[in-house]
């Protein structure tokens, strides 16, 4: 059964992804030029997100387990490190660039664009790095 | 500035998809439905690997379902220059990476969950990509 949850729940997510908008670099560079010709779309795509998943994550705060695992695993960082600054400001740069975030970037797989499959190598590169340098260090 | 293309209605409702799809991943598996660290762990770690590659395989399958039922192609316009790209997508892993989320874990669940460290996390990439943009449209 949880392996059917994982497969509905990214099935849904794609669904969202494409409807929103969000799988479409061009759109996604609009919505970051807010200087110039603005389109703020994406704006609700985020607060339709948050509207339905923040009561959820409230109300399994008092759960024990999840329906199909065994327990919850929150997220335990809490610390506001260099480490978070730095990635966040490189993932940023990263997004502004060519408009492809994670998310839309598995999505666009379907979609059998060259220059998108160019752009996941690289972050599956970059992953690999990382990786790397975690192993060494 | 002007505003172009506004589609509030269809992003407000892709938006509560996605909402939906995180929190079935999370009352279901217990998981965060961030998609740079279930990518990242789908290469490198053995530990739930299929739940991982599921997942994958189902947000593949979204645009394929959506052209299927609307019968018209999913608008896809992306920049081609190689150095760009490659550009691109060695900051977003990177960054990811070392910041340990992306839109999806920091965005969206991150937020939901009022975690400071994520809301920190959402400022800096949404406030690095919107510099981006602003700098590489004057050169």
């Amino acid at each position: 059964m949880n392996r059917f949850c994982s497969l509905v729940s990214g099935l849904v997510f794609g669904l969202g992804l494409t409807l929103s908008g969000m799988t479409n670099p061009e759109k996604v560079i609009n919505f970051l030029n807010i200087f110039r010709a603005w389109d703020p779309s994406l704006a609700f795509v985020m607060i339709g997100a948050i509207l339905i998943s923040a009561p959820f994550f409230y109300l399994a705060k008092n759960k024990n387990k999840p329906l199909f695992a065994e327990t919850f695993s929150w997220p335990t960082l809490k610390e506001i490190d260099s480490k978070l600054i730095l990635g966040s400001l490189m993932f940023g740069i990263g997004w502004g660039l060519i408009g492809l975030c994670p998310g839309p970037a598995i999505a666009s797989i379907s979609l059998l664009s060259q220059p998108s499959f160019t752009f996941i190598l690289s972050m599956l590169a970059g992953f690999s790095l990382i990786r790397a340098y975690n192993l060494i260090k | 500035m002007t505003i172009i293309n506004f589609t509030p209605i269809s992003s407000f409702l892709g938006g509560l998809l996605i909402g939906l799809a995180v929190v079935i991943f999370f009352l279901g598996n217990g998981r965060i439905a961030g998609i740079s660290g279930i990518t990242n762990n789908l290469l490198f770690s053995k530990t739930n690997r299929l739940d991982n590659l599921l997942f994958i395989l189902g947000i593949i399958l979204g645009p394929i379902l959506i052209q299927f039922f609307t019968g018209t192609p999913i608008p896809f316009v992306i920049e081609t220059s190689l150095v760009m790209l490659v550009s691109a997508g060695l900051l977003v892993g990177v960054g990811t990476a070392i910041g340990g989320g992306c839109t999806s874990g920091h965005g969206v669940c991150g937020i939901s969950r009022f975690s400071s460290r994520s809301l920190v996390a959402t400022l800096l990439f949404m406030g690095a990509a919107i510099l981006t943009v602003l700098f590489k449209g004057m050169i």
